[in-house]
This record gives structure tokens, sequence and C-alpha cells, in this order.
């Protein structure tokens, strides 16, 4: 299946660099040619045992390559505004940023860029130059490679020294398309030393096709810098969502992580967060609510690359009907990274006798002054306290809501946008409900 | 209200009740003591509908009602309370919230609208008051990290918020110390009427000393082998068990 990309790249890749956000162009021959060299990842590969992507990446998908604008409006299709959230708001149709700006963007603090990486590729090339690909072109994998060698464009997001983003980014990838379609794009996020943002990711599809969406973020953050990530996944169980995010944390800074799988077809997160100065704080969460024949893969790496940072991950799932979840959680602690703490727990629930769960703990401690701690349980609701609510006169199909709500609480409580952790309740409390989570006015989402 | 014949259940293939009968009227306190093992739990765990154990034989009705074809929540709604022995910790679920959802499920079985906000916080204050229950708790999840005393506390106040007709006191007193003991049995009297009832599960004759039943019963291997007036309690406390066990196995 590989071939047909190799020989399209080969006849293509003038009309490809042609349409592309030139920095990107830097980087594509290499990744082609590690591309050609791996392939797509197979589950023979230790890192994708249980994302099985043959069957969606065999199928048959178009490719904008000559950029030809995707004739939606998304101020007109989108109405998932999470109420009460202030927001600078930007789109990403497809795989090309949406040029339109809204203008309560205006108001972005003097300095801060937010755009296509074509267009400040343009104006401010050094500063791309000397971030771009610094974390993704050294990767061996097989997405990654394939992404570097047909991105053309992607989100940039850059703030300066000690400039704080008094609210969120939020940054809606909308997926439009009349035929099976595939969108490759590459985001850039830069913070600056002291700098403060949020970005909230929210994937959305408008159109019942199949989709592959195959994205790489690179964010980079400086020191004493605070950045914290929010992905949201809503889309049609055609969709298959490979996503890597790529982190660097330089001395002092502090990273929240969060990313809510809701509902979608076949997701792969591929998370690395790089710990590359002292006194890091890293706070990297997931949720999953899994139905029909949804699969999730979690691959997450936190690298304690320097002494005295802390860490804490925490994932949690519920699985029903036939859906398969998968999470990796690699934890690598440096020779020379004394006085580490780190925390993993990965908490699953299984609501149907046929979903499946797949956990791995991956620790690769080289330091001995360290505190690290994993744990991972996979088990069903628990019946004693079910039946405690049944006993005050709460119905049994309440009683599961409760208990299935209040087994993902921890992971909501690490949304610290107000708005947005109210909204995540209640589409939580929705998809729990099995009532389909889109938000109300919505017309896009299926 | 509540006629129980011939009871028996199981639990895991083994009988634990083994043909008991009570019958409960209005106003009343019946108070179930006897040893360990007797099947005092049991006989609670049945009526609010545990699924663990199995009703073999026998019958019960409340106000007329079959309460053994009720799931638990149904009996909740009809007005069983059970204040369980062990209260179970529920992470993430707030107390609040628990008792919104439970008094708007017993309201919807009663076709009333769900209870507002206001009438809500009303409520749960006064409630609270009832059992000395601290602010803080009621703010946090379902006796998580609640001292044992806390939870029975709790458990009381659970039953004043709902009402019930029927209270089944299940070991109360167990893991209390004398003040936490006068605070419950204090609430439990304050909800004491004359259109309720209350069965009092124990294994000492102390927590009797705050709650004064109309009628003690014995519980012994599987049926209640002796029915007596308040004073069977202390005639109990001073000479234990053993004589009724000879009595019975003689």
């Amino acid at each position: 299946m590989e071939q047909q990309y190799i020989d399209l790249y080969k006849e293509q890749q003038a009309n490809v660099k042609m349409h592309s956000a030139s920095p990107l162009n830097d980087l594509r021959d290499g990744s082609f040619a590690l591309f050609e060299r791996i392939g797509f990842p197979t589950i023979k590969l230790e890192n994708y045992k249980y994302s099985d992507l043959k069957e969606p990446l065999s199928a048959d998908y178009g490719l904008n390559i000559n950029r030809i604008p995707i004739p939606v409006n998304p101020y007109e299709v989108f109405k998932c505004d999470v109420p009460g959230i202030k927001s600078f708001l930007y789109f990403v149709v497809n795989d090309g940023f949406y040029p339109v700006s809204d203008p309560r963007n205006n108001a972005l603090p003097e300095g801060v860029i937010v755009g296509s990486l074509k267009e400040v590729g343009k104006s401010h090339p050094d500063l791309i130059a000397r971030y771009l690909g610094k974390l993704s072109a050294k990767k061996e994998d097989g997405l990654v490679a394939f992404n570097g060698a047909f991105a053309q464009d992607g989100f940039f997001m850059y703030v300066p020294k000690n400039v704080v983003l008094d609210r969120p980014v939020q940054l809606v990838n909308i997926m439009r398309s009349d035929v099976d379609f595939m969108a490759n794009s590459h985001n850039l996020v830069i913070l600056e030393e002291g700098a403060k943002a949020q970005l909230l990711v929210c994937d959305h599809t408008v159109d019942d096709v199949k989709f592959l969406c195959n994205r790489v973020t690179e964010v980079f953050v400086g020191e004493n810098a605070t950045y914290e990530h929010y992905k949201l996944e809503n889309t049609n169980t055609k969709t298959t969502n490979l996503s890597t995010l790529l982190m660097q944390q330089l001395a002092s800074s502090t990273v929240l992580a969060n990313v809510i799988t809701l509902h979608n077809g076949i997701t792969r997160n591929t998370i690395e967060i790089a710990l590359d100065g002292q006194h890091c704080e890293t706070t990297l969460c997931g949720m999953v609510i899994g139905d029909k024949n949804q699969k999730v893969d979690n691959f997450t790496s936190i690298l304690h690359n320097q002494p005295n940072c802390n860490s804490k991950e925490l994932f949690k799932y519920v699985l029903d009907d036939m859906s398969v979840g998968g999470f990796t959680g690699k934890l690598f602690v440096a020779k020379d990274a004394q006085k580490t703490a780190a925390f993993q727990t990965n908490r699953n629930i299984l609501l149907s006798k046929m979903a499946r769960m797949n956990t791995k703990p991956q620790l690769e401690i080289y330091a001995d002054d360290v505190k690290c701690s994993h744990g991972a349980t996979v088990g069903q609701l628990d019946e004693i306290a079910k039946f405690y609510l049944q006993s005050r006169g709460i119905s049994e199909k309440e009683a599961r809501l409760l208990l299935m709500f209040a087994f993902t609480n921890d992971v909501i409580e690490n949304i610290r946008i107000e708005a947005l952790q109210d909204r995540i309740k209640l589409l939580v409390e929705k998809r729990l409900r099995g009532e389909l989570s889109k938000c109300e006015g919505c017309v896009i989402c299926q | 209200m509540l006629e129980i014949k011939k009871l028996h259940a199981s639990i895991n293939g083994k009988e634990i009740l083994k043909g008991l009968s009570l019958s409960v009227k209005p106003g009343e306190v019946h108070a179930i003591m006897g040893p360990n093992g007797a099947g005092k739990s049991t006989l609670a765990s049945v009526l609010s509908g545990n699924q663990n154990y199995e009703v073999t034989n026998g019958e019960v009705s409340f106000y007329g009602k079959d309460l053994l074809s009720l799931p638990p929540e149904d009996r909740s709604r009809e007005g069983v309370f059970l204040s369980f022995q062990y209260p179970v910790e529920i992470p993430g679920v707030s107390m609040t919230n628990f008792m919104r959802t439970a008094v708007n499920e017993h309201r919807k079985y009663k076709n009333l609208d769900p209870i507002s906000a206001s009438d809500f916080l009303k409520m749960m204050r006064e409630k609270k008051e009832l059992v000395e229950l601290d602010n803080k708790l009621a703010n946090r999840s379902v006796n998580e990290g609640f001292s044992g005393g806390e939870k029975k506390r709790n458990e009381i106040f659970q039953m004043a918020m709902l009402d019930p007709r029927l209270s089944i006191l299940d070991e109360t007193d167990s893991g209390l110390d004398i003040d936490a003991l006068r605070i419950v049995a204090s609430g439990v009297n304050k909800l004491r009427r004359s259109d309720n009832a209350t069965i009092v599960i124990t294994h000492y004759q102390r927590l009797l000393d705050y709650i004064v039943p109309d009628f003690i019963h014995v519980l012994y291997n599987g049926r209640i082998v002796k029915t007596g007036g308040k004073e069977l309690a202390l005639e109990l406390e001073e000479k234990g068990y053993d004589w009724i066990k000879k009595e019975i196995d003689g």
C-alpha cells in the first residue's frame, strides 16, 4: 500500500512543493526517503502493536495536493462554540488553514503570531526555521515521515517572551469532502521564556465519508513558560485520526496536556514529551469513551532527560460494545535525571464482554534516586457501589451513569478552562447516556 | 405495613434464613438481636434487594405489595430504607449530586416535578443539622474519606432526606463511640412518627438505651426464636445468647 504513495510523490513532488508552506519543503525529501525506507507502521512494531492501521491505510483517499479551495465557510457550519468560552478562534479545513480570521482575534497581544505555516513562512522564515522539524525530523516513525513528505500547511502559533494570553486559542479542524479524503498537516507551537498559553484543538467532520487525518504537532515550551494543550475528538465513525504530538519543555516550564476522545472511528495518538530542562512540571491526561467498533490507542512517552522534574500521567477508558482500547505509558528516566518523580495511572472499565483493553506501562529508569510508580487496572463497574445507589431509589441505568461519570471525573478536573470543563461534563454525560454528544445547534456533527 | 412469612434465603448455596416470620406495624420499633452468623445482616440485605442473596421460599409484603418482586430502587421509592453496616465509598460522585438524584427519582415515582434548587438546598441544610453532619462532608464525594462515625451519620442523613416509611438500621451502632452513638440515635428518634416504623438490627444492647424498641426479637439459626419487650435486651446483655442456644438446640 506504500507503493501508490511513493509513486504519487515521485510524480507530483513538484506540485506538492509548489503549493506548500516553504519551510516544510526543507524537510520533505528527507522525510520521503525515510518513508520509502520504513513504510507505514504495522502491528509487528512494538510501538504500534495496539494500532492496526492496515485497513484504514489501504483505503483509497483523495489528496488535495494542488490546494484547490474547499467550498465551505466554517463560520457558518461551525456552531460548536463552547458556550461561555472566550477564545481566539481559528479553523483548519481538511489540511489548509482557513484564511478569514475572526475579528475578535485582533485582540491578540502584540508580538503574538497566529496563522498558517504558509503565510508565516513568508513573513517570519527565520523564526520557523529555528524550530520546525527539530522534534519531528529525527523520528523513525512511518506516520511522521509520511506527514513530512505530504504535509503542505498547518497551524502556527508563537507567543513571545513573558506574554500571557488571557484566553485560550481554539483550533478547530473541520473535515469536509464529498469523496474519501486524506489530510496531512503539520502544526507548530512556540512559547518563549515565561510565556503562557492554552490551546484547544477540536476535531470535527462535516461529511459522512471516510477521512484519514495524519497530523503532526510540534510544541516548544521555553523556560518558565506555561502551556496547556487540550484535544477534543468528536467525529464520525468512519474517521481515522492519526495524531502525533511532540513536545519539548525547557527548565522550570509547566505543561498540561489532556486528550479526550468522545467519538471517532480509529484513533491513534502518539504523544511524546521531552523534559529537557530541570524543574519541569508535566501533567498528561486522557479519556476515552468508546463504543460500537471504535478503536483508540494512546501511545505516550514522557522523557525525563534532566533531573528534578515531576510528571503525572492519568488515562481513563470506558469501553462498550466491540470497542478496543490501547494504552502505552512509556516513561524514560535518563542516567543523570536524579530526583525524578513520575507517577502513571491507567484505569479502564469494560461495559461489555466483547470490549477489549490493552494496557502497557513501560518504564525505563537509568537513574537511582527517583520516585516512580505505575498502575493499570481493567475491570467492571463496582457492583457494590451500584447497589448502594440503587438502594437510595436511583435506577440501575442512572446508577451506572453516575458511576461512569464519577470514573472520568478526575480527568475532567484536569481541564483548567472553566467553560470547557462544564461543556465536557455535559458532552460526557450525553455520550454516556448514549445520546450523540454533538453541541446544540450544530449542523455538522454526524 | 411489613409482613414477612416463612422467609428462606441463601448465599452461594448456603441457607442462612430458614423460615423467618415477622410483622411490623406503623409507629413500631422492632429490634432484632442475635449472635454472630444468625442471619441478621442477611435479613437486611434481602429486604433491600441485594442480589447476592437468593430467596428460596416465603414471602414479604409491604403495604400489600410483593416486595421481593421489586428491584432495589423501587423498594426504596416505596419507602424502604436500609442504613448500611458498611456504607460504600463512591469517589467522584458528590453527596449533593447523589442526594439530588435520589430525591428526584423518588419524586418522579410519585409523579412530582423535580425539586427546585432552592428547596433542595434548604432541605439539605435542615437534614444535615439533624445528625450534625459537617457542611464540608456534604460537599465531598459520597463517604470518601469519612470516618466510621461520619459514615453512619451520613446514613441517617440520607434517611432523613428520603423520609422512608420503614427504616432498617443494620448494625448502625458498630464502630461508633458514645458521642456518635448519641447523635445517630437522636437523629433516628427525631424521625420517628406514628406513620413510620424502624427495624434496628444490633448485636449489643447499648443502642437500645437510646432507641427504645417496642419489641425485641432474637434471631438464631435463621429464625426468630424469641420475642419480648425491651426488658429482653437487658436479659441478653446479662446472660449472653448461650441460654437461648441451649433452649433451641437443647
